[in-house]
């Protein structure tokens, strides 16, 4: 029998089968945050059930809080300061572990969990959260689940799921200089649409994948729930490996060898069986933005905003509605379009490599005059690195502001935000009406097309900087 | 959970692609830890014209504001509905506006098992079907109401015509009975421990104390 990496993973989580086909499967990992965590933790109070294994159960401030220096449990967002104080309570109760602030360890969870060494390849692991799917770039089967979902992993160690069925996301060839994981993913979501992935999990493999960073893994797969997919998983590789060793968390001594011989086996056999299969020449990739409202709606940065689809349904109704949102319309070019903000940040985009990649065209630049510039890095330990190679001095000389970790702008929750018709470039995951405030318009891109845009006020490809 | 099993209500069409969780429940509408009262902040950015200030009003325009559709209790969307984001805010907002079902061509899969669990029907029909089904509606939509029977998994249109969905039978027992999946799963304490003896010999190495 030939399997697959996703097979793998899964089979060997299987506690039980339902009659019905779905599996009952143990969750090895629960991450949680203030944000929905929070629902989870209070409804277990309220229905006096308990935490099953709390030493596999992590939790971090990183929806709510504030990323301004120096901030405290007060929020700029109405009510943030309940989900804290309420996450801060249960936690300790609970008995789990808590990445709370002032602690070195606190950040946005996705850039966390591997960081400690918390996800680790051949787990399950679960999250109230949806893009728990990045984890997959360490070889995790990890996926989100919404705050009663999460509340039963809690309780039980389990969860129960129907298996998806598989697709594999071939990426033949090499990326072209100047293009991302952030480009291959948003490529591939436009050409095969947001719902492209649903019911599927995902391999993505293909030489580019693994040339690949594990930190651009990470990226990879997160976004794979943009394509609706059940989740993304990369073949752990000697990369991993390395980029495990010695965390917090990540098995020691005996254990690590334990581990590595298991991980040694986590990749798809020769002939094993997908559903479907999809090939992309990376010669094909550009740095890729969004003109729209839906992270299908994204071209090649020296492309133009596509023409209506003919047919007169839903799908014409919604780009009709994104268009009038954006302000734009059909055969306009996205680049040159003037922006006034640009942000860096999210668990798509905040990593260390990221902000090297940004800080390479910030430095000696100003960022351009009326438009506002902010990173957030992904998590304090990611800051502190930063700011031991003098990241934070770069972007702070190019105008950025210079924050606290967190998930920030984002997304909007009432507090901070950007202002209506306002374009913003940005690192993050999700384009839609009001993400990062009411009448606010997102382009997603990467850190490199954020950087460069920054500079020149307007949508830029990173690639036309040339040299100072 | 609330059971389903039959249900009879107007149906109100919502027909635009990738309807977001975003979208269902904006996060600055997300203001407490509570699961209760978040009906009146159900599509807030699409539902109301200057929401949060002292403007504010409904927006004629949108659907279930329109007094045919304004008791509206089943939805009919577009593809992919309930696209991105996890919070179970969108489902606890819909619940308590009053929605008892969902009609799509395909639904995000987070979403799909948080209907599940709120006691809230996400039927997959094809998108010409759900097309036919919203023109019929609009003839007169409080007359032509839609009935689902999750027993016989069948919408039955205003027209008599029928239309079979398919559900897993987990969450349609799951459903029709209004069970706890907790409940349910505790019952398999014994499988539980039997496959973490096993697994923590296989491996020793994914378990921390």
């Amino acid at each position: 029998m030939k399997y697959t990496l996703f097979d793998k993973v899964w089979n060997d989580h299987v506690v039980t089968q339902q009659d019905d086909g779905a599996d009952l499967l143990h969750i090895d990992r629960i991450f949680l945050h203030e944000r929905t965590g929070s629902a989870a933790l209070a409804s277990i109070e309220e229905g006096e059930r308990k935490i099953k294994n709390p030493a596999h159960v992590f939790c971090t401030m990183d929806h709510i809080v504030d990323t301004f220096p120096g901030r405290t449990d007060q929020t700029t967002m109405p009510g943030g300061s309940e989900f804290i104080k309420v996450t801060r309570d249960l936690s300790l109760k609970g008995n789990i572990t808590l990445f709370d602030l002032g602690d070195e360890r606190q950040g946005i969870s996705h850039v966390v969990s591997p960081e400690q060494g918390i996800a680790l390849p051949g787990c399950t692991v679960i999250c109230p959260d949806s893009h728990t799917c990045t984890l997959g770039g360490l070889g995790a089967l990890a996926t989100g689940v919404g705050s009663s979902e999460c509340e039963h992993a809690l309780v039980t160690e389990t969860l129960r799921f129907s298996k998806p069925k598989q697709m594999r996301v071939v990426f033949a060839g090499q990326l072209k200089s100047g293009v991302s994981a952030k480009d291959m993913i948003l490529h591939l979501i436009a050409a095969y649409s947001a719902a492209g992935g649903s019911g599927y999990a995902i391999e993505f493999a293909g030489p580019a994948v693994d040339s690949l960073t594990v930190e651009a893994r990470l990226t990879l797969c997160n976004m794979a729930v943009e394509f609706s997919a059940f989740t993304g998983i990369i073949a752990p590789d000697d990369k991993v490996f390395e980029y495990l060793k010695g965390r917090p968390y990540a098995p020691s001594g005996e254990s690590w060898q334990q581990a590595k011989e298991y991980w040694g086996a986590l990749s798809t056999d020769d002939g094993a069986h997908f559903d479907q299969e999809i090939v992309i020449d990376c010669a094909t990739i550009s740095p890729t933005v969004t003109w729209g409202t839906s992270p299908q709606e994204a071209i090649s940065i020296d492309g133009q905003v596509p023409s209506l689809v003919p047919e007169n349904g839903d799908a014409r109704r919604s780009m009709e509605q994104s268009l009038a949102y954006m302000g734009l319309k059909p055969g306009q070019s996205i680049q040159g379009l003037p922006i006034q903000v640009a942000f860096i940040g999210s668990c798509t985009n905040s990593r260390l490599s990221d902000l090297r990649i940004a800080a390479a065209i910030l430095k000696g630049r100003k960022v351009a005059s009326g438009v506002r510039a902010i990173c957030v890095p992904g998590s304090t330990q990611v800051k502190q690195a930063a700011e031991k190679e003098g990241l934070d001095q770069i972007f702070l000389n190019a105008g950025f502001e210079w924050r606290e970790s967190g998930c920030s702008m984002c997304f909007y929750a009432g507090g901070e935000g950007f202002v209506s018709g306002e374009r913003v470039i940005t690192s993050t995951n999700r384009n839609f009406e009001g993400r990062q405030g009411p009448g606010c318009r997102s382009h997603l891109a990467s850190p490199a097309t954020v950087a460069a845009s920054a500079i020149n006020g307007a949508i830029t490809d990173s690639r036309k900087m040339g040299a100072l | 959970m609330k059971k389903f099993v039959t249900h009879r209500g107007t149906a109100a069409p919502l027909l635009k692609i990738n309807i977001d969780t975003d979208a269902i429940m904006p996060s600055r509408e997300m203001k407490t830890v509570s699961k209760t009262g978040l009906g009146k902040s159900l599509f807030a950015s699409w539902r109301f014209i200057d929401r949060g200030t002292d403007q504010e009003k409904l927006n004629p325009e949108f659907v279930l504001n329109q007094q045919e559709y304004s008791q509206a209790s089943i939805l009919l969307t577009g593809r992919n509905m309930g696209c991105g984001s996890s919070r179970e805010f969108a489902v606890w907002a819909l619940v308590d506006f009053g929605i008892r079902a969902i009609i799509a061509p395909s639904f995000g899969a987070i979403f799909f098992t948080n209907c599940i669990r709120n006691g809230l029907l996400p039927i997959v029909l094809d998108e010409q079907v759900i097309a036919s089904l919203a023109d019929y509606v609009a003839l007169n939509p409080q007359a032509n109401q839609l009935n689902i029977d999750l027993k016989t998994c069948h919408v039955i249109g205003p027209d008599g015509m029928t239309y079979p969905f398919e559900l897993q039978s987990g969450f349609q027992v799951m459903l029709l009975e209004g069970l706890d999946a907790i409940d349910v799963t505790n019952k398999l304490g014994k499988e539980i421990d039997a496959f973490k003896t096993t697994d923590i010999q296989k491996r020793p190495w994914a378990y921390l104390n």
